[in-house]
This record gives C-alpha cells, sequence and structure tokens, in this order.
C-alpha cells in the first residue's frame, strides 16, 4: 500500500510537467491548427537556457528558470512569424512537413552547441526528501510541482479572464467570425505559438535540474504531449490538463507494476487505445476529427 | 518519351557497376536502393491515398527483424518446461516471412488506425512505431535488445550441389536490391493504374465524394497500407541481410523522416517521384560528409524540407514536368503526375462502367 501512494504521488508531480507540455500543444493545435513538432526542441531549448545561465554564467538559478521561459517565449514567437505566417490557410500536411524540418534543424543545432554529451544541473534545494508519513519525495520536485501548477492556473486565467483569451477562444470557436468582429488573427497566432511554445521551455526548464539535459531529450517530450493531447482531445484545455495526469500515473504505474523499460510505451499503448475507443479522446465535447 | 526515359535509366543502372568500380560508391547505391524502395512504398499511401504515415519504419524494421530472426533461428521460452525453437531457415524463404510479417502487420495497423485522419492518424503512426520499438529494445530474449543480432547470414544463390554464392560482395547485393527494386516500381505502377489506384486517388482528392461514389474507403486504404508495408518489410529484409547486423535503432523516427522527405522532394503521388528523392537523399549525406559534419548535415536537411515546402510544394518531378511541357510544348502526358486532378477522364470512363 505504501508502494502504492508513492507511485500515485510520484505520477502527480510527474503529470504537473505532463501537463504544462500538453497545454502548449493542444493550445496551437486548437487555435491554428498546426502540429507542432517543434515543440519537443521548445523543451530542450528551455532545459538548455538554463544550463547556460545557471551553470556556464553561475547566474542564480531562479532568474535561469524565469529567463528560459521567457527566451522560450520569443523563439516561438519568431518560428511563428517565420516559418508559419506565410502558410496560413496551407494544409495541416503543409505546416506539418515544415514543422518537422524546423525540429530537425533546431535539434541539430543543440547538438551542434552542445555536443551529444549529458549535461546535469545543480539546483539549490536539501537533498534530503521530504517525508510525508509512508511516502517521500525530493524538495526539487515539489518546486517542479508548485511552479508547474501555478503556470497551468496562470494559463487558464489568461484564457478565460483576459481580453487576449477572448479573443483565443474566439479564434479557436470560428476564426472567420472572429477576424470579422475585428480580431487580429495574425497576432492571435502569434501569441498562441508564443505561449505553447514558453509553457513547452518552462517544463524543459523545471525538468532539467531534476534529469539530465541532452540534444534529444525534446524527443520523448513531444510524443508523450503529443500523447496527451490525443488523450484529452486536440484543442481541449481541460483535456490536456488531466491527460498530463492521467499519463503521469499510467506511467507511473506501469513502470511500477508491469516493467520499467516499458515506461516510455505506456504513453503510446494508450493512445493506441483511446483512439480506437474513443477517437475523439477521453473529454471531447464534439467533433473534432480531420 | 517517357517509355525510352524508363529504358535508358534501367540500362544505366544495370551497366553501371561494369565501369563503375568504386566499392564504396557501389555501397551508397545499395543502400539508397533500399531506401528507395522504403520511399516508394511510402509514397503509396502518402502520395496516393493521401495518408500521412509517420510509423513506417516500423514496417521496414519488423521485416528486417523477421527477416533476420527467421534465418538464425530462435528459441523462446514459453513457460518453464517448454521452450519453442525455431531452427534457422534458408535465407530466401526468411526474407519473404519478411515482407509477410511486415504485410500482416500493415493489415493489423491499417486496420486500427484508419478509424481515424488528418493529425490523429499521424500520431497513431508514430505511437506504433515507438511500441515496436521499445518491445525491439526490451524483448531481450527475442531480439538481443540494444546488444543486437549478429552474424546474419547474407542471401546465397545456389545449384544444390554443384555451384552456390553467398552474397559477401557488393556486386550481388547491388543487383538483387535493383530487381527487387524494379519489381516495387512495377508493382506501384500497376496498382495506381487499375481501379484499384482510381479509387485510391478519388478518396484522396475527395473522401466524402468517393464514398458516395460507392468506394469503400476502409477496405481501399488498408490495401494500400498492406502493400505498402509488405514492401517496406522487403526493404528492411535487403537490408538487413546486407548490413548483417541489426538492432532497435532501425526503428528510430528519424528514418521515417528520411522516407518523407526522399518523397516529399521528389514528388508525392508520382511514380519517378520516391527515385529521385531517394537517390538525391542517398547520395547527399555522402557528398556533405567531406566538409559538414552530421549535425550540420541535419540541420541543412532540415532547412531544406521547408524551402521544398515553400517553394517546390509538388516536388521535383512535377516541376520538372511542368518545365518540360512549357519548353518544348508535349501534350501533357495522360493522368500526368502532379497536375493535381490526375486522369479524372479515366476515372468517369471506370465509373461509367462499373454501373
Amino acid at each position: 500500500m505504501d508502494q502504492f501512494l508513492q507511485h500515485i504521488l510520484n505520477g502527480t508531480i510527474l503529470g504537473g510537467t505532463y501537463a504544462l507540455l500538453g497545454i502548449g500543444l493542444t493550445l496551437i493545435f486548437g487555435i491554428m491548427r498546426v502540429v507542432n513538432f517543434s515543440h519537443g526542441e521548445l523543451y530542450t531549448f528551455g532545459a538548455y537556457i538554463v544550463y547556460l545561465f545557471a551553470m556556464v554564467l553561475s547566474a542564480n538559478f531562479f532568474v535561469s528558470l524565469v529567463l528560459a521561459m521567457v527566451l522560450g517565449v520569443v523563439l516561438g514567437a519568431a518560428i511563428e512569424f517565420v516559418l508559419l505566417r506565410p502558410l496560413r490557410g496551407a494544409s495541416i500536411d503543409t505546416t506539418m512537413l515544415v514543422m518537422i524540418g524546423a525540429w530537425i534543424a533546431l535539434q541539430n543545432t543543440e547538438q551542434l552547441v552542445w555536443s551529444g554529451v549529458a549535461k546535469s544541473i545543480t539546483h539549490p534545494f536539501p537533498a534530503e526528501p521530504l517525508i510525508l508519513g509512508p511516502v517521500s519525495v525530493s524538495w526539487v520536485r515539489v518546486f517542479v510541482f508548485a511552479v508547474a501548477v501555478l503556470l497551468i492556473v496562470g494559463t487558464h486565467l489568461l484564457i478565460h479572464r483576459t481580453r487576449l483569451g477572448k479573443a483565443m477562444r474566439a479564434t479557436f470557436q470560428d476564426r472567420e467570425t472572429a477576424a470579422l468582429m475585428g480580431v487580429n488573427i495574425g497576432a492571435i497566432h502569434t501569441a498562441t505559438f508564443a505561449l505553447g511554445s514558453g509553457l513547452a521551455a518552462a517544463a524543459g526548464a523545471l525538468l532539467g535540474p531534476v534529469f539530465v539535459v541532452y540534444p534529444t531529450m525534446g524527443d520523448l517530450a513531444a510524443l508523450k504531449s503529443f500523447a496527451i493531447v490525443i488523450l484529452g482531445g486536440l484543442g481541449n484545455f481541460m483535456g490536456a490538463t488531466l491527460g498530463g495526469f492521467i499519463l503521469g500515473f499510467v506511467e507511473e504505474m506501469g513502470a511500477g507494476y508491469i516493467s520499467s523499460g516499458y515506461r516510455d510505451a505506456m504513453g503510446f499503448l494508450l493512445i493506441i487505445i483511446v483512439l480506437v475507443f474513443r477517437p475523439t479522446g477521453l473529454f471531447a465535447r464534439k467533433e473534432r476529427v480531420g | 518519351m517517357n517509355r525510352w526515359l524508363t529504358w535508358a535509366w534501367v540500362a544505366f543502372l544495370l551497366t553501371l557497376p561494369l565501369w563503375m568500380e568504386d566499392q564504396y560508391f557501389l555501397h551508397i547505391l545499395i543502400t539508397s536502393g533500399i531506401f528507395t524502395i522504403a520511399a516508394m512504398s511510402l509514397n503509396l499511401l502518402l502520395g496516393y491515398t493521401g495518408q500521412l504515415s509517420l510509423g513506417h519504419v516500423a514496417f521496414f524494421g519488423i521485416g528486417a527483424y523477421t527477416s533476420a530472426l527467421v534465418s538464425l533461428g530462435f528459441d523462446l521460452e514459453l513457460t518453464d518446461t517448454y521452450t519453442f525453437v525455431f531452427a534457422p531457415r534458408p535465407v530466401w524463404v526468411a526474407f519473404v516471412a519478411g515482407i509477410v510479417v511486415a504485410g500482416m502487420s500493415g493489415w493489423l495497423i491499417g486496420k486500427i488506425s484508419f478509424k481515424v485522419r488528418g493529425a490523429y492518424f499521424v500520431i497513431v503512426t508514430i505511437s506504433f512505431a515507438e511500441v515496436v520499438r521499445l518491445v525491439a529494445l526490451n524483448w531481450v530474449d527475442l531480439t538481443e535488445g540494444p546488444m543486437a543480432l549478429n552474424n546474419i547470414p547474407p542471401f546465397t544463390l545456389a545449384v544444390p550441389g554443384v555451384w552456390e554464392l553467398a552474397f559477401f560482395h557488393k556486386l550481388p547485393n547491388y543487383y538483387l536490391v535493383l530487381a527487387v527494386a524494379i519489381v516495387s516500381y512495377v508493382t506501384v505502377r500497376r496498382l495506381v493504374h487499375s481501379r484499384i489506384g482510381r479509387a485510391m486517388i478519388a478518396l484522396r482528392e475527395n473522401e466524402p465524394l468517393a464514398a458516395s461514389a460507392g468506394v469503400d474507403v476502409t477496405r481501399y486504404l488498408v490495401l494500400a497500407a498492406i502493400v505498402s508495408a509488405a514492401m517496406a518489410g522487403a526493404a528492411g529484409g535487403l537490408y538487413t541481410h546486407y548490413i548483417r547486423i541489426v538492432d532497435p535503432d532501425v526503428f528510430l523516427f528519424i528514418y521515417t523522416v528520411t522516407m518523407v522527405i526522399m518523397v516529399i522532394t521528389g514528388g508525392k503521388g508520382t511514380l519517378a517521384g520516391p527515385i529521385v528523392g531517394g537517390l538525391i537523399f542517398g547520395i547527399l549525406p555522402e557528398v556533405l560528409r567531406e566538409f559538414a559534419s552530421p549535425e550540420v548535415q541535419w540541420i541543412i536537411y532540415g532547412v531544406f524540407m521547408i524551402m521544398i515546402v515553400f517553394f517546390l510544394p509538388n516536388g521535383i518531378v512535377p516541376a520538372l514536368s511542368a518545365w518540360w511541357n512549357d519548353r518544348f510544348g508535349a501534350t501533357p502526358s495522360a493522368g500526368g503526375p502532379g497536375t493535381g486532378l490526375p486522369d479524372l477522364e479515366a476515372a468517369t470512363r471506370t465509373a461509367g462502367e462499373a454501373t
């Protein structure tokens, strides 16, 4: 039973960052109709920025985290502006191929700059874990989880309480009508992509110090984000949040009770099962195939 | 003109090893040939049915592993007392087994994945490839996992008791790959020019309309997936008995991406496209290797892919044939590839016959 509780706790903590990744991707898909294959690279980018500032330039750890998110937003806006803006209205396959190209180019740039050797980031948290009765968790993970939850809530508020969020939701519902009502669709697209990218960079920045940083770390992150988004239904914010936690639980349980070698397979099996039995995702409210 | 070009091309490839002595270049041609076959198989799905499968490497790898395992033999401990022993079989049998198993997995994956379309389809296919890769990595009893399957026997040609040739050298492998490539090309060509092919193109152009005209959508998609997977499996078998070692890295997503780049660059939905793309991206890395590290090469690939989508969205072959027709005013070839609406006339004709 203790072991089970520990798995639940680990799954929740993991789920927080997964949810961040999933929300970023689902917003981009929902509003822009772009399957963002470079999502994982923004995650890697965030982790390397923390490494650059905290380890190479010996800046403050928390300042580095903030910088990683800000630069993630900037990079996202740049990618949208250069690659996606000229292709607005193009088919989903076209933008998907462009994003695959961007993914390959970005990943290998990281490889070129940082070499393939994994780097670790030291963090200022105590090494002894926090013990809560039968279970324990390291302080850095508690911090990661807290920041992830803050960011999720912040994004939620941004979408539901601000003018920008209202314009985003309008674009999501009906692009043409939103444009007719004076919403600047181009600006919304840039903002959406920048926001989604910033969240991915934040996830990378948060997990970099927990694990190690290496150039291909984004691949699995991207594939897992896809899994999360599929679970929740493409374009569904709440779905992606819950999907992140579900994937966290399933992976923990799978690794704990089936085999740790198949930990990463759980997400994909989940995708296949969900799509076979409920192709529009677990929480879909309307038809989204296409 | 097209016919002459095809024959000249085949003659060129047949005689190539006679005056090209460089073994390394022959090696590059063999590997490019294998990837061209895989790209042709992907083109059947991506180009003719319009479904972007990003898990195609799964079939390549399944073909490679099946062929390797059947030729090496294996034993599986099913229960504590019973062990299933599979004796090694001849390489040709293994090769065919690889094709069959890949085709069967194409059927299974097609059956499941074609329930969804668009972005969902893409993600399901990626998931399949990843699951298969993780199985190959973790089922160590069968696949040796990351230790790889070694000493895979090469193809052999023999007249029993009289003469035998094991394909340790490049030359016989070159002709074998060429032969399989030609068979694959003819298969795709005959398929897409048949009623089945027209049905596939119809549902690429407009699925609801095709369905309402009586095209059994799922059936044709699954059929395309089976043929495509079997062909990719053949490419995997060729690869495994040529390189003679296979590890879970054959399932890496990057190989799927390579195939996609080949098809898109050459021209999806054209017969010659994957060949052009396959040769370009088979030979380009070797040319670039002289003055660029692998990372820089991949960066160039990525940028190249973006450029192609921006400036030549239909690929090289349609662009060239459009240029040729402009220049020399030839009549557009019937059902000209890349013209957007291939052979509508013929499609209507068949539809008329069918009713």
